[in-house]
């Protein structure tokens, strides 16, 4: 593994970017894409624990190894990962009541966001040392709040023009995923 | 009104199947349906793999159903799927490497399947382990059709093949575009159209009545 941190970060955000062209973490992508004033900050707490994650991951990581235990390994991501979720609640909840109830469902469910799993996991399995497993959770992170915060603006402005009955909702949701995911192929290449 | 009971089992089963379809109703565990849907032989085998993991963790989470506290359930909830995601994972792993290489780390990601904690969650708690599991293998049908619906256009349009077997001859050209992200989202977004349109004229017939469930 030779990429360097920049490469990894690039690639992250753009060229592989999770939510269009890994479709990694797509149900708060389709649930809470409907406003940018949500849309950024879920996207900002999902990038935190993310980074929290991976720099726990890291050391689970070498310590499972160490034990040759490599097949808790899963287990323990998860176990890892709701508790840094459990911790971005109550700071959430003491500093910004609002933000809080407006994230709602969203937030706890962060913990099955396959996102931040998904990082845990490539990291692991690309074996990326300490300083690109942080480039790379950190380009995840801010891959996934570019596409929620680019799909909010779209959807912010489909509300104001006539969909036709039968694609209102989901559908039309997914053919608007579709075309993002497109224009982002334009990408490949960049950071590999 | 006490049913029969194997009446009410085959309803409960094609509630999952069909009127609670996980994929093209309640739109859950979207990360997988679109990721490894770019074969049919892939989506078969993430389909069967979902199942199984369902089917084991919603039997035993109703099986402890009155011993698991109620502040720790859902940690525990997840506890029992990653355990029976790391036996699946190895299972594959043993079986046929090709497979796992084709399937990659959402095998490991079934863990956070939306569709497997909201069972546990909203079925599996509450109700003894027949009913559970059954609940929970018609889910794990719905979704395998789901998946398969998907596998099977994607494979057909983007490589003119079914189950690796050509369907054009070989002046098809492929569309691949159906094969790369994109074509996942748009697939999806078709399947979702046409049952919204047949939903639409079910409607029509039934009297113009409009219901949004």
């Amino acid at each position: 593994m030779s990429e360097s941190a920049l490469q990894i970060f690039i690639s992250a955000l753009l060229a592989n970017n999770f939510v269009l062209a890994m479709f990694l973490g797509l149900c708060p992508f389709l649930g809470v894409s409907g406003k940018l004033e949500t849309a950024f900050p879920m996207g900002v707490a999902t990038t935190f624990v993310m980074l929290v994650a991976s720099l726990c991951a890291f050391g689970l990581n070498l310590l499972l190894t160490a034990l040759h235990l490599e097949f808790l390994r899963l287990i323990a991501y998860i176990v890892i990962i709701a508790s840094a979720v459990q911790l971005v609640e109550m700071v959430l909840k003491k500093y910004s009541p609002a933000l809080f109830r407006a994230l709602g469902i969203y937030l706890p469910l962060i913990t099955t966001n396959c996102a931040v799993l998904g990082v845990a996991l490539f990291q692991t399995a690309r074996e990326y040392d300490f300083v690109q497993s942080v480039a790379f959770s950190l380009g995840g992170g801010a891959g996934f709040t570019l596409a929620l915060v680019l799909m909010a603006g779209v959807r912010e402005r489909l509300r104001l023009s006539d969909v036709p009955g039968l694609a209102q909702g989901t559908a039309m949701t997914l053919m608007l995923a579709g075309i993002l995911s497109l224009a982002f192929m334009g990408f490949a290449g960049i950071g590999s | 009104m006490k049913q029969p009971v194997l009446i009410s089992n085959m309803e409960e089963f094609m509630e999952g199947v069909w009127k609670q379809n996980p994929v093209f109703v309640m739109v859950l565990g979207m990360c997988p349906t679109l990721a490894v849907t770019v074969s049919t032989l892939n989506a078969l085998s993430m389909g069967l793999a979902t199942a199984f993991v369902l089917i084991a963790s919603c039997g035993l989470v109703s099986l402890l159903r009155k011993v698991i506290p109620k502040e720790v359930r859902i940690a525990t909830y997840i506890l029992i799927i990653a355990t029976f995601v790391t036996a699946v994972d190895y299972a594959i792993q043993a079986i046929s490497l090709a497979l796992y290489d084709a399937l990659g780390a959402f095998i490991q990601l079934i863990v956070v399947n939306c569709i497997i904690l909201g069972r546990a969650e909203a079925h599996a708690s509450k109700n003894p382990p027949l009913a559970a599991m059954i609940n929970a293998a018609g889910m794990s049908a719905g979704f395998t059709i789901g998946l398969l619906a998907l596998g099977t256009v994607r494979e057909i349009l983007g490589a003119g093949t079914l189950l690796g077997f050509s369907l054009f001859g070989p002046q098809f050209q492929p569309w691949v575009i159906m094969l790369l992200p994109p074509g996942g989202f748009f697939v999806l977004g078709g399947w979702l159209l046409l049952f919204a349109w047949y939903e639409k004229r079910k409607q029509g017939r039934l009297g113009g009545e409009v219901q949004h469930v």
